[in-house]
């Protein structure tokens, strides 16, 4: 019984990784201008935060609200890089002369000269931030609201910071105007494509991986810490480390995400990694359906079109329809726009036997630790 | 040592002002588990009271007191209608309450944009309070002045704990907010009605609101996103003082607002932010309830 259903899921999600990768690669390409295809390009940036969101919170229960800190730090890892190459060997990057003042290269900046120390920082640089946060908070049992809280405070604080520093990490501008991709330049449209092609087959890859780890031991123990920590403890395993591995590889995919949107936008700023923007992650991740592995990443897109399309038209408009959908999906419909798929089901097909589909109940988050 | 004095009250009065802000989310985070990001809002809300009722009356001294009952009103209603319309329905889902409520900030901040404009707007503050009490001269000659709207807002905030700890120890009200606080199941099969006093509860927490957004408008300008920065703050006092105390709040408050102003004038800004932060982490590894917590025989 059990082999039977998960061989028809598997197959059903060979498909629809297929029928995703097709549309990806070859529908989307030759259907949309250069132009939709760079945008589009930012959107799957968007939705590779919300795979690792969708691990750390769907499955894992963790209300991360400071993605933007780690996709930060990969986007600044890279963008420095890329504005190192782009100044040329020995030169500085035009706004340190500008406002900074410097005489000479930072020495913290020195080692994203060379590209596979940036390249690996992208994403090691998120993972170990998220390490030592997520070490320290969950051997001391903090979580729940106690760990979303953090988690903001974190992305407040690094924002701050950023800004601080104008002379070494371009302030409240960040690094702009970037100009090359590891050689390619990217004003042309061909060298825009074929970044495009790299940030979608990222999502790809990402996907695969999340749906491994969704689908191994490993992420029935996610699913079990989510539900009753201290079962899980009492079972023998350590649910800090559990909830540890979730948010690093979370960490990590948000990473790389932000050092894929750097070539596909041409700018990394402090505007687009603190509060407001940690929090509009999440916001894709629960309409779409924080436990499906899909729904995150089509929410994500989905609401990332909709602010393009309606915010620059209409920008008070929008703002009302965003706080509103927030409310409305949150609190009526938890399980996100994933969620609806099953009730139709389940109600045209009332007797299809029973899926181990993901849960369209939220995490029954634990606070009672903490205060009750 | 004028120095160091001078920091120190700079801290307080930082101190103060998170205080009033956390004060109310003490209150509502205690008694029902629920974080309301629309707490700045209500903030917001105070404020724009103020520089409405500023707009009816010219003096401003007068318009300022007036301003702190009916800021608390307004603000207090606001979150009595968050409550019966959202909260209530969700309190045993604490973290999408957090979400929720972040949604409903977001309207009520597009709402003041289309009221007052997006720009800031500015009150003028009353003449008694524009000066400066001078404390003393040090030998060396170096005045330590106190600025006389941080005087007020530092009586603000002593009068509203003062009144608070008054209401929670001696009111029959408050013998039933704690009573829920401690064991919400408990208090109900007694016969308490829950739900009317989560709603008091929420009343009284979003009248601080207001009362804190009436105070911050002698330190700065009013705008639609003004809440947004300072309730991160707030809520991390509440995380470190311990959910629903009081005294845990109070100690905190001023601890992180004079660690904020010493770091900050020993470094700057943006890496006493940092230092602040992970103090706070650090603290957490000491004791990850917080300050002060309820004894209770739930595990972890």
């Amino acid at each position: 019984m059990i082999d039977w259903i998960s061989k028809r899921t598997r197959a059903r999600a060979g498909l629809g990784f297929a029928l995703g990768a097709i549309l990806l690669f070859a529908v989307a390409p030759v259907a949309l201008t250069d132009f939709r295809l760079s945008l589009l390009a930012k959107y799957l940036c968007i939705a590779m935060v919300a795979v690792g969101i969708g691990l750390a919170w769907g499955r894992g229960g963790m209300l991360t609200l400071g993605q933007g800190v780690f996709f930060g730090l990969g986007g600044y890892a890279m963008a420095m890089h890329l504005k190192l190459a782009d100044a040329g060997e020995g030169n500085m990057p035009d706004f340190m002369e500008l406002y900074g003042q410097l005489d000479e290269l930072p020495g913290w900046w020195k080692p994203f000269a060379n590209p596979f120390f940036a390249l690996a920082a992208t994403m090691l640089l998120p993972m170990l931030v998220a390490f030592l946060l997520g070490s320290l908070v969950f051997r001391r049992r903090v979580r729940g609201a106690y760990f979303a809280i953090l988690s903001q405070a974190l992305a407040a604080a690094l924002v701050i910071f950023l800004i601080g520093q104008q002379g070494t990490t371009g302030g409240t501008n960040g690094l702009t105007d970037i100009k090359g991709f590891f050689g390619y330049d990217l004003a042309d449209p061909v060298n825009k494509r074929m970044v495009y092609f790299i940030v979608a087959a990222v999502l790809l890859v990402l996907l695969a991986l999340a749906r491994q780890l969704m689908q191994s031991r490993y992420g029935e123990l996610l699913v079990a810490v989510r539900d009753s920590e201290e079962r899980v403890r009492f079972l023998g395993y350590n649910p800090a480390n559990v909830k540890l591995v979730a948010y690093v590889v979370a960490a990590g995919m948000a990473g790389l995400a932000g050092a894929l949107f750097v070539p596909a936008v041409g700018i990394i700023s402090p505007a687009l990694i603190g509060i407001v923007p940690s929090i509009e992650f999440v916001i894709g991740v629960a309409v779409g359906g924080r436990a499906a592995l899909l729904g995150p990443v089509l929410g994500a897109v989905a609401v990332a079109w909709a602010r393009t399309a309606l915010s620059e038209k209409f920008p008070g408009t929008w703002t009302y329809l965003q706080g509103l959908l927030f409310v409305v999906v949150v609190a009526f419909l938890p399980g996100g726009l994933a969620s609806l798929v099953g009730m139709v089901r389940r109600r045209t097909r009332p007797a299809a036997p029973a899926e181990p589909t993901a849960p369209a109940q939220p995490p029954a988050t634990v606070l009672e630790g903490a205060s009750a | 040592m004028t120095l160091v004095l001078s920091q120190f009250f700079t801290g307080i009065s930082i101190g103060a002002v998170l205080l009033l802000i956390a004060l109310g989310l003490s209150l509502t985070f205690g008694q029902m588990n629920v974080i309301n990001m629309a707490h700045g809002e209500f903030i917001m809300a105070g404020a724009y009271t103020t520089y409405v009722l500023q707009q009816v009356i010219s003096d401003a001294g007068v318009s300022l007191l007036i301003a702190l009952p009916i800021a608390f009103a307004v603000a207090g209603l606001m979150g009595v209608a968050l409550e019966w319309l959202l909260i209530r329905r969700l309190y045993t889902r604490p973290l999408d309450t957090l979400l929720v409520t972040w949604g409903v900030s977001l309207i009520l901040q597009q709402v003041a944009r289309d009221i007052f404009g997006t720009p800031n707007v500015q009150t003028r503050a009353p003449d008694l309070l524009t000066g400066n009490v001078k404390l003393f001269t040090s030998a060396d000659g170096v005045e330590l002045t106190i600025a006389n709207n941080r005087l007020f807002i530092l009586l603000l905030v002593v009068l509203a704990i003062g009144a608070l700890t008054m209401a929670l120890r001696f009111t029959s009200l408050g013998r039933r907010i704690r009573a829920v606080v401690q064991n919400r199941d408990l208090a109900a099969v007694s016969g308490i009605p829950t739900g009317r006093v989560d709603r008091l509860t929420f009343f009284i927490g979003s009248g601080l609101a207001g009362i804190a957004g009436v105070a911050l408008t002698l330190l700065g300008p009013i705008g639609p996103t003004m809440g947004t920065n300072i309730i991160i703050d707030a809520f991390l006092v509440v995380v470190v003082g311990g959910i629903g105390q009081l005294k845990g709040s109070v100690i905190v408050a001023f601890t992180l607002g004079v660690l904020q102003s010493s770091v900050e004038y020993l470094t700057t800004l943006s890496v006493a932010k940092v230092i602040v932060f992970v103090a706070i982490v650090a603290f957490l590894q000491w004791r990850p309830q917080g300050m002060f917590t309820l004894r209770t025989r739930s595990l972890a």
